[in-house]
C-alpha cells in the first residue's frame, strides 16, 4: 500500500500548524494557515487518485478507455481553492485592522492588549 | 506562557494529531484504490447527459451545481465582508498622525521599466485567456473560476504597469458591483429559470449541442461557467481594489473625507509596491 501522498498531507498539517504557533506576525500567520490548507488539496487529489488513471477529461480521448481518476475529489478541490482565497482575504482585512487599530501585527503583543 | 512552553505544549499536540491522522488513514483504501461509486457514475454517463468532455465542470456546474452556488456566494459575501471591515476603518479615522506620517515617509522603491513593460504587454493576452477559460469550461480544465481569476490578474498587471491611480479608474466601483451582482445573480437565476420552466432547480433546460465539447455545446454549463467566471472576476478585482486603497489611505498625510472617494489624494510614487 502506497501511503507516500497521506504521509505528505501530515506534513504539510504540521509544518503549517508549527508555523501557526511559532509565528510573531499576523500575515505569516495567515500564510501559514493557508499552508495548512494547502494539504487538503494534496488529501482530495490523492484519495481520488486511480493507478494508472488520467484526468477526467474527453476532449481527445474517448472515454471508458482508460482509467480515470474521481472527477468529483477534484471538483471538491476547487471548492477548496475559492473557499481558501476567500477566507484568506477576509482574514488580510482583519489583519489590516489590528494593525491600524493597534499598531502591531505580533500576535503575542495583540494578546497583550485588549479584546 | 514562554514560547519553549508553548512549543512543548506544541510538539505534544502535533504528535497526537499526526498519529490519530496516521491511524484514521490506515482504514482508508491506499493510493491509487479509490473505490468512491459516485465520480464512477458520473463518469459513466457525464458526456450523453450533458455533452461536456469536461467531467469536473460538468460536476461543477451541473450534478454539484447547487453546492457551486453556495461556493460562489461564499466568495460574494467574501468580498462584500471585506468592504464592509475596510470601509468601516475608512470612516472612523482614528489612526495615530505619527503612524501616517511614518507610512507616507517609506522609502518606496520605483517599480523597473522592465516589470512596467512585460506587465502592459502581458495585460491583452492575460485577458483573452482569461476569457477563453471562462467559455470553455465543458470543453477542457478550464472553467468560471479559473477564468475569473485570470481575468482580475489583468487589473493587477495594470496596476503593476501603471500606478493605483490607473488602476482605480479601471476599478469602476459600479462596475465591479454591477459585473458581480449579474454573476452572481445571474446563477441563481439560471436555476430559477429552469423551476419555472417546471423542471428541477439548475436543471439543465438549454439545448445541449450536436457535437459535445464543443463550445456551443452543454446548455446551462457553458452559460454558468460564463456567469460564474464574471462574478469572480469582479469579486477579486474588489477584493484586491480594497486592499489596494488600504495601502493609498495609510500613505495619505491629511485623510480625505471619508464620503469621497479620494480625489484628492496625492499623486502617488509611480508604481508602488
Amino acid at each position: 500500500m502506497q501511503i507516500f501522498p497521506f504521509l505528505v498531507v501530515a506534513w504539510i498539517v504540521a509544518v503549517g500548524l508549527y508555523g501557526l504557533v511559532t509565528s510573531r506576525d499576523l500575515i505569516h500567520q495567515i500564510v501559514c494557515l493557508i499552508v495548512v490548507q494547502s494539504s487538503t488539496y494534496v488529501l482530495l487529489l490523492g484519495v481520488g487518485y486511480v493507478t494508472g488513471g488520467i484526468a477526467p477529461y474527453f476532449s481527445d480521448i474517448s472515454p471508458h478507455t482508460k482509467p480515470v481518476v474521481d472527477p468529483v475529489v477534484q471538483a471538491l478541490a476547487l471548492t477548496d481553492v475559492v473557499v481558501e482565497a476567500a477566507v484568506t482575504a477576509l482574514l488580510l482585512a482583519f489583519a489590516i485592522q489590528a494593525y491600524k487599530r493597534f499598531g502591531t501585527l505580533d500576535p503575542h503583543e495583540l494578546a497583550e492588549l485588549k479584546g | 506562557m514562554t514560547p519553549r512552553q508553548r512549543l512543548v505544549l506544541f510538539a505534544v499536540a502535533v504528535t497526537g494529531l499526526v498519529g490519530c491522522y496516521l491511524w484514521a488513514f490506515s482504514g482508508l483504501p491506499g493510493f491509487g484504490n479509490y473505490p468512491g461509486p459516485y465520480g464512477q457514475a458520473i463518469l459513466a454517463h457525464a458526456i450523453t447527459q450533458t455533452h461536456a468532455t469536461g467531467v469536473v465542470s460538468a460536476i461543477n456546474f451541473e450534478y454539484r451545481g447547487f453546492d457551486t452556488v453556495g461556493e460562489e456566494f461564499i466568495l460574494f459575501t467574501a468580498a462584500a465582508g471585506m468592504s464592509v471591515v475596510l470601509r468601516r476603518l475608512r470612516n472612523e479615522r482614528k489612526d495615530p498622525p505619527e503612524q501616517l506620517e511614518a507610512a507616507a515617509a517609506r522609502d518606496v522603491p520605483r517599480t523597473s521599466p522592465a516589470v512596467r513593460g512585460v506587465a502592459l504587454l502581458l495585460v491583452a493576452p492575460t485577458v483573452v485567456l482569461g476569457w477563453w477559460l471562462g467559455t470553455h469550461a465543458q470543453t477542457n480544465p478550464s472553467g468560471g473560476f479559473q477564468g475569473g481569476v485570470v481575468l482580475a490578474t489583468a487589473f493587477m498587471l495594470v496596476y503593476l504597469s501603471g500606478d493605483l491611480r490607473t488602476a482605480r479608474r479601471l476599478r469602476t466601483e459600479t462596475v465591479v458591483d454591477a459585473a458581480e451582482a449579474i454573476g452572481a445573480g445571474g446563477f441563481a437565476a439560471v436555476g430559477v429559470t429552469a423551476v419555472a420552466l417546471g423542471f428541477p432547480y439548475l436543471y439543465n433546460f438549454l439545448p445541449l449541442g450536436k457535437i459535445p465539447g464543443s463550445v456551443s455545446s452543454s446548455g446551462t454549463i457553458a452559460l454558468i461557467s460564463l456567469l460564474v467566471g464574471i462574478e469572480v472576476a469582479a469579486a477579486f478585482v474588489a477584493i484586491i481594489g480594497e486592499l489596494l486603497e488600504q495601502s493609498l489611505i495609510v500613505r495619505q498625510p491629511t485623510p480625505a473625507p471619508p464620503s469621497q472617494p479620494q480625489p484628492a489624494s496625492p499623486p502617488q510614487p509611480e508604481g508602488t509596491d
